[in-house]
């Protein structure tokens, strides 16, 4: 009965509880000699396992569309912007001001629609924030875990039905013009949000309470995991891969492609949407900005790097790109001490002399953001297929 | 007999050009049918028409009695004609075994719920799928093959992986475009004792568009002629063979050349 994806799943969630409990419950001393929790003794450490969760999430999710179904999509974070709005909506309980939409007389018939429409998705809109909001209770306090997962899934939920808007008018494009549809419908989601001035416009939306943790970043990543590759390995979904290898063929074989191609858009929005609420109530404060291109081109530079279609290379690399920014950040004082260590262990060094960098040199070192470029240059000429193209890509069997 | 497929006129246009116009034919069952012309005839196009990768301007494709005119091929697939592809579209990042599993998409009972929970059903479903790609690929000599990458297949096992998929949708119509294309003699000898034996094992009729004379006098029973768009024939071998428009058609035109 219980199958094998399945008992892991259950085991990572499990393992991702009591990790999480233990971080926050077992009491280490800090710099100053003070017992506090793991936490906060490790706070940025503990900032960038948050970071690499989060990456996971997105990365993991966009690989279904651009990976397995091999759709360009170049948006990814928008969705995790409308994700992040809507949940903090649902824990801060902003709501939509309901403007009224009047209908002109001697307006043509298609935009009095078209206004009755938007102002009953409003009203929509605006009695689910306020149902949901009476049963949250106040804001600005710690959710219960249901109300924390309520407004996951309303981000998860918001960005799933955008991913089903952009996904229906777009499949009859293919590759960079597919690319250019997503990247404007990012646009149009950031400068929505920009203008929305419920929602803080340019300042960003802040004081969402501080609800993620270890437990729920990683056991999302690892539900994303799981959707994604039992989706992909199953007969059902191996129509993903068969719309990417080669279209005309798929649905010659009886595989309803833009079925295909909307279900990959929308799943993969919806986890995308879980990661926003996850970023908004771990920062939080969340600005339109950390949802533009640029952004959408982080994930899409994992799933690359980690070779597309790819699960586990594709969680590796988010992990790495995660960390590796951090980690340069890091780079002179690692060749100080590093060096100081190593000649004196040779025996070069002698007695209490340390090596230190010329301070042209830690100048030139501390433009991390250039490493980290022609590292990802120096990756993508070594590996242009993937960093483990070829794991986690076996046929599962049973 | 009773027809299976039915062509009503079928006229398919490109812009102003009219790659086929106004072409009459109609298949049986368990019939090996021929469409034969020179290049640019339009036997690829109406290959086309009739799975629904192209809309026919005109006229009217009917199967095993409903209409399938200006259908997803998808959804043509799924009522009963399969086809494989004149140049080969296998899903080339695929193994053998996963090629034909795709093809056993649409006979899912199970649908995204089902694949995600893998509940026992599906685990039982995913079973029975193996078994029925496993034994069509014995078939077909290539169940040793089952774990490699299709593209390491060599050309003629590659055509034969083709119809392998094709079969898997469990199709009444198999559509064959050019199965005999860049294969030897001896394999071709090869391709029509499988096409015979694929016909009479599954009990299916197949349509078969091919360049190559000896393959399709040797194996179809009737045979339509193509060119220029138009029909100009239709009959059994012989009867095409003496027919003066398709020598025309044919002999004529390379003795302008030679």
């Amino acid at each position: 009965m219980f199958e094998r994806t399945k008992i892991s799943l259950v085991i990572s969630v499990i393992l991702f509880a009591v990790a999480s409990w233990a971080l926050g419950h077992f009491h280490v001393p800090d710099s100053a000699g003070k017992m506090v929790t793991i936490i906060e003794a490790y706070a940025y450490y503990y900032d960038i396992l948050i970071g690499i969760g989060i990456a996971i999430i997105l990365a993991s999710s966009l690989n279904l569309v651009n990976g397995h179904t091999g759709q360009f999509s170049l948006g990814h974070a928008g969705f995790m912007g409308l994700g992040a709005y809507f949940a903090s909506m649902v824990t801060l309980g902003v709501q939509l001001p309901l403007v009224p939409y009047p209908v002109f007389a001697g307006a043509p018939v298609w935009l009095a629609a078209l206004k009755g429409i938007g102002w009953a998705l409003a009203l929509a809109v605006n009695s689910l924030l306020s149902l949901l909001n009476t049963w949250v209770g106040a804001a600005h306090e710690l959710p219960h875990p249901v109300q924390f997962v309520a407004a996951l899934f309303v981000g998860g939920l918001a960005a799933a039905l955008a991913g089903l808007l952009v996904g229906v008018p777009s499949l009859r494009l293919k590759g960079d013009y597919l690319a250019i549809v997503t990247l404007g419908f990012n646009e149009i989601i950031r400068v929505v949000i920009q203008n929305a001035e419920p929602l803080g416009a340019q300042r960003g939306l802040g004081g969402m309470p501080l609800a993620t943790n270890v437990f729920w970043t990683f056991s999302t990543a690892a539900l994303t995991i799981y959707v994604v590759w039992n989706l992909v390995n199953s007969t059902y979904g191996r129509g993903f891969v068969a719309v990417r290898d080669d279209e005309i063929a798929a649905e010659a074989m009886g595989i309803n492609t833009t079925k295909y191609k909307v279900l990959a858009f929308a799943t993969a929005a919806f986890f995308a949407g879980l990661a926003g609420g996850l970023y908004a109530h771990f920062k939080q404060f969340v600005t339109p900005d950390g949802f533009g291109f640029m952004k959408s081109v982080d994930i899409v530079v994992m799933v690359i790097l980690g070779g597309m279609g790819s699960t586990v290379g594709v969680c590796v690399a988010a992990a790495l790109l995660t960390i590796l920014p951090e980690m340069l950040r890091l780079l002179p004082q690692w060749i100080e001490k590093g060096g100081t260590a190593a000649l004196h262990h040779l025996g070069w060094l002698p007695g209490n002399f340390v090596v230190k960098l010329p301070p042209r040199i830690v100048d030139l070192l501390q433009n991390r953001m250039i490493l980290y470029s022609l590292l990802l240059i120096a990756l993508m000429l070594l590996r242009p297929q993937g960093l483990f193209v070829g794991w986690g890509r076996k046929v599962v069997r049973k | 007999m009773k027809p299976l497929l039915l062509l009503d006129n079928v006229t398919v246009q490109f812009g102003g050009l009219k790659a086929v116009s106004d072409v009459t034919f109609h298949l049986c069952e368990r019939e090996l049918f021929g469409l034969i012309g020179p290049n640019g005839a339009g036997k690829t196009t109406i290959f086309n028409a009739i799975t629904g990768v192209y809309q026919p301007a005109e006229g009217r494709i009917t199967f095993d009695g409903q209409s399938v005119t200006g259908r997803r091929p998808y959804a043509i697939t799924a009522r009963g004609i399969a086809r494989t592809f004149q140049n080969i579209r296998l899903f080339g990042s695929m193994s053998v075994f996963d090629n034909v599993r795709c093809a056993c998409n649409m006979h899912l009972s199970h649908g995204i719920s089902h694949a995600l929970w893998r509940g026992k059903g599906v685990v039982t479903e995913e079973r029975e799928i193996e078994g029925q790609v496993m034994e069509l690929l014995g078939i077909f000599g290539l169940a040793a093959e089952r774990d490699w990458p299709c593209r390491n297949l060599p050309y003629g096992d590659q055509r034969r992986l083709e119809i392998v998929r094709a079969l898997a949708t469990r199709p009444k119509l198999l559509l064959l475009d050019e199965p005999a294309a860049g294969m030897n003699p001896t394999e071709k000898v090869e391709l029509m004792k499988l096409i015979r034996f694929v016909q009479e094992k599954f009990g299916l009729a197949v349509l078969l568009v091919e360049h190559d004379m000896k393959v399709v006098m040797g194996i179809c029973e009737r045979i339509a002629v193509l060119d220029y768009g138009q029909k100009i024939g239709e009959g059994t071998p012989m009867e095409i063979q003496r027919n003066p428009k398709v020598i025309a058609a044919y002999l004529g035109q390379e003795a302008e050349h030679a």
